[in-house]
């Protein structure tokens, strides 16, 4: 029974995991590039929500419907300016450009609010939870966490086949140049993907800042286990990236029950076996292979 | 490689290809008398500044090995701190077991050059921004299993053993020469390295792999061979910061600080540049001594400094220097002067 | 002589270092169909790339219903009515065929053809429009390509290597389409190494050779010896140069 409880909770963790990470999968899949600092832009949303929304006069618990939006509109930005560039160059200068943002990022949230623990103050819904039986214990937040993340993947999914835009998109991710030639502005639709991207990430931020405490460098930790589930999942899949954060999550849980010092580890080890057995992921296809 | 001209195009002086555009001896005489000064240093200049310039030396030893993976063979690693790491606890086993610390040092890059190989077989698996993040795991698995081994001091650490016989300043100036002594052996090394078949190798992969491949280039093997040799070179740098900071503990040795560091150095020195890698460390230190109240903010001045010349002046500072006044100090790649003036053959990421 | 829709004057292209276009001039018509021949390498396709706007020529004017488009865009330039059909099809693989068209729909001009219309002009379409795209044969992606690149309405269809890999039935019938889709008002200008359907389904023809203009002319007034002389270069009839040094 004590393991159904660690699966079950593993589950919990991987519907954050793919939260957190299918953002990645969309900007690697259409722009080919991989942000290093996507993790440190949900720290940031939700030192936004802590410290920035309150002037608003919007309890931290709704700040998401605020921030989501406005990460939306932040990456589209640095998409267009910054990372464009970078593209423009080579994707070599991508990934120590994006690599440079993470670390300036996350230094100047060391300098600005220092390294302790801050959380999103959602009242008495912290401690709610449901126990079907005396060991298995699901929190609500969490659950809701879980559910934001299946509606979040779907609601992308059906985006991604049933709209124009997001045709444009997976035209864009399958072939460039032949959707230029389609009347695609691609640097728009990256824009549109990265958007997407940051405010997915933002989301996740949030939830994270809501299930546990945060420091300026939980996202480097997050990005780690993001990249995990999509590779695990296997790269070029969103509900593979659901299934990989569930299988790092169940991992994981499983590690922590044998020692808490194993948590991280048997999450690495599962990564690595992956990689040593079937590279392209559970349900991948073989792009960012050799 | 050698240094003649290429004769068939020379008998009207019209086109000449060199090694380098002005005559070795500069470089020979300014180097030794740089080396001769270095090498007395700590008996001449006050203990702090001995410290810094030892902690300059490991930071060229890292810089240079992540220059010789990203700017040369083209690999982006973030997680060459494993390297470190596992220098630093190879010569902390080493120590336990009896043997000399300053010993250990050859020995602790040698494991990390073995150790290097088989993870090589899965990490060759991945490209691009994929191989980046995994080296990053493999360096955050190597911390935490290493955290999980009680005898060498586990979560919390311990102290390196065998440094207790010497007088603090006998400690500190050994240190100090075996610091010096492995970054000069390792940025030779790097500089007869990229001189060889090997060093040439590189280049073309660089610039064309399909093309290098057709022309007979084992590009797995030479790749591998690099990420060896720069496994090999963090060890070392990480035995002789294990030496010079004997509390060992995992956070330090493994922090990912160092991957920061290798790569923002290397960027603003200038990638694909045996002097690159030695200019940006200069620099880093300057700025970090300049603003050493202020906390952190040195690191996010030196990270976006390294943003900017990643977009606006990609061969960084010292491949601007050199295009811009035609010279080098140590040159790796090949000059061609023609009748419109020289040009160097491109060697460089742009 | 109709009504001037494209016009290049003395462009010249570059691949790098390699010169793949030197110096040439033609013209599109109104509801004309051009034809470029010539042999592999001769820079056909980096011609018509740059018409599509994908490469930058190095000089040379490209001027669509009278202005200078050499800065557009590629996506600017299918908006005002210049579509491509690339070599090798490049149809979006992850997608059916429905999708495929669609894409190309996104940003349709007026005009008389969309998808339904599509789906007439190739009758075996519409019952496999839920396949995926690598299902289909060689023949049936060069169909959906065309497709995808006629719904958006163009003035000019650029298509390059029609034949490529495909057997010669599927090819005839692909060019039976070109008068039909001429007669909607759509000139056409075609790139390829089949001189022989090349100059049958064309009003005028032009070959290139190395980069260069080799012949230009009406196909029933020239003979097969005079295009095979200029497609294989024994004997370049209309330009003169000196001997080139080697790359």
């Amino acid at each position: 029974m004590i393991w159904l409880n660690v699966v079950i909770q593993g589950v919990l963790l991987g519907g954050f995991y793919a939260l957190f990470a299918c953002g990645l999968s969309l900007m690697f899949g259409v722009l080919k590039v991989i942000n290093l600092a996507h993790g440190d832009m949900a720290v940031v949303a939700a030192y936004v929500a802590v410290f920035l929304t309150p002037h608003l006069h919007i309890p931290e618990v709704w700040s998401f419907l605020v921030v989501v939006p406005l990460f939306g509109l932040i990456g589209y930005v640095v998409q267009r300016t910054l990372i464009q560039k970078s593209i423009d160059r080579d994707p070599f200068t991508t990934l120590l450009v994006t690599f440079g943002l993470s670390v300036v990022i996350e230094n100047i949230l060391l300098e600005a609010y220092t390294a302790n623990g801050q959380t999103v103050n959602i009242g008495a819904l912290i401690t709610k939870s449901w126990h079907p039986t005396s060991i298995i214990y699901i929190s609500y937040v969490s659950l809701a966490v879980l559910a934001a993340a299946v509606i979040v993947l779907a609601l992308l999914q059906l985006f991604l086949s049933y709209t124009g835009t997001g045709r444009l998109i997976r035209a864009v991710a399958d072939d460039r140049e032949a959707a230029q030639l389609s009347g695609a502005n691609y640097r728009h639709i990256f824009g549109v993907a990265a958007a997407i991207a940051f405010a997915t990430v933002a989301l996740a931020g949030i939830a994270f800042g809501m299930m546990t405490q945060f420091a300026p460098t939980s996202g480097g930790v997050n990005l780690l286990f993001a990249f995990e589930a999509v590779v695990i999942g296997g790269i070029g899949s969103l509900w593979g990236t659901l299934v990989g954060g569930v299988a790092l999550g169940v991992a994981q849980q499983f590690g922590a029950h044998l020692n808490p010092q194993y948590q991280v580890l048997a999450g690495n080890l599962l990564f690595l076996l992956v990689l040593a057995v079937r590279p392209q992921g559970l349900f991948g296809k073989k792009t960012a292979l050799s | 490689m050698s240094d003649t001209q290429s004769p068939a195009l020379d008998q009207n002086g019209v086109i000449r290809v060199r090694r380098s555009t002005h005559s070795p001896i500069y470089t020979l005489v300014g180097a030794s008398i740089l080396i001769v000064l270095l090498s007395v240093a700590p008996w001449i200049v006050p203990a702090e500044f001995a410290t810094t310039l030892m902690n300059f030396f490991i930071l060229v030893i890292m810089a240079t090995m992540w220059n010789l993976l990203a700017g040369y063979a083209g690999m982006v690693s973030i997680g060459q701190q494993a390297f470190v790491g596992l220098g630093a606890y190879a010569t902390l086993y080493f120590a336990l077991k009896g043997m000399n610390p300053f010993v250990t040092i050859p020995f602790a890059a040698l494991a990390c050059g073995v150790i290097a190989y088989p993870v090589t077989l899965l990490l060759f698996r991945l490209r691009g921004g994929y191989f980046s993040i995994a080296t990053w795991v493999v360096a955050d698995t190597a911390m935490l299993i290493i955290g999980t081994i009680a005898v060498l001091g586990g979560g919390t650490g311990r102290l390196m053993p065998g440094l207790q016989n010497l007088s603090p300043s006998e400690t500190a100036h050994f240190s100090y020469l075996a610091t010096w002594v492995v970054a000069l052996v390792v940025v030779v090394g790097t500089y007869v390295l990229l001189r060889s078949r090997l060093g040439l190798v590189l280049s073309a992969i660089r610039d064309n792999e399909v093309a290098a491949r057709s022309a007979g280039a084992n590009v797995r093997a030479a790749r591998r061979t690099v990420f060896i040799l720069a496994a090999a070179g963090c060890g070392a740098a990480g035995a002789v910061l294990a030496i010079s900071q004997p509390f060992i503990q995992p956070s330090n040795e493994f922090n990912m600080q160092w991957a920061a560091e290798m790569l923002f150095v290397s960027m603003i020195g200038g990638l694909g540049t045996i002097e690159g890698p030695i200019i940006g460390s200069i620099i880093f230190f300057v700025l970090q001594q300049t603003l050493q109240q202020e906390g952190v903010w040195y690191l996010v001045i030196f990270g976006t400094f390294a943003v900017a010349v990643a977009l606006w002046q990609p061969r960084g500072l010292w491949g601007a220097f050199r295009d811009r006044f035609h010279s080098e100090l140590l040159p790796v790649g090949h000059w061609v002067e023609g009748p419109k003036g020289k040009k160097r053959t491109r060697t460089g990421k742009s | 002589m109709s009504e001037t829709l494209l016009e290049v004057r003395d462009i010249t292209i570059h691949h790098g270092q390699l010169c793949a276009i030197n110096d040439v001039s033609f013209r599109l018509g109104q509801g004309e169909v051009l034809a470029m021949i010539g042999a592999n390498g001769a820079g056909k396709s980096t011609l018509l790339r740059t018409l599509a706007g994908l490469h930058r020529p190095t000089s040379g004017v490209i001027e669509y219903e009278g202005a200078d488009i050499v800065k557009m865009s590629p996506n600017k330039r299918v908006e005002a009515g210049i579509s491509l059909v690339p070599e090798g099809r490049r149809l979006f693989s992850s997608m059916t065929l429905e999708e495929n068209l669609k894409v190309g729909a996104f940003r349709a001009k007026k005009g008389p053809f969309n998808i339904d219309r599509i789906y007439e002009l190739f009758d075996w379409m519409p019952e496999r429009r839920k396949q995926n795209v690598w299902q289909l044969s060689g023949g049936e992606q060069q169909a959906v390509a065309i497709g995808r690149a006629l719904v958006a309405n163009p003035q000019v269809l650029l298509l390059d290597e029609l034949s490529l890999g495909l057997a010669p039935i599927i090819i005839e019938r692909i060019y039976a389409l070109v008068p039909e889709i001429v007669a909607s008002g759509v000139s056409i200008l075609i790139v390829e190494q089949d001189v022989a359907q090349g100059v049958a389904v064309a009003n005028r023809v032009h070959c290139l050779l190395e980069g260069k203009t080799s012949l230009t002319g009406v196909p029933s007034d020239l003979t097969s010896e005079q295009i095979d002389r200029a497609y294989f270069g024994a004997d370049l009839t209309t330009v003169t140069t000196e001997s080139e040094s080697a790359e």
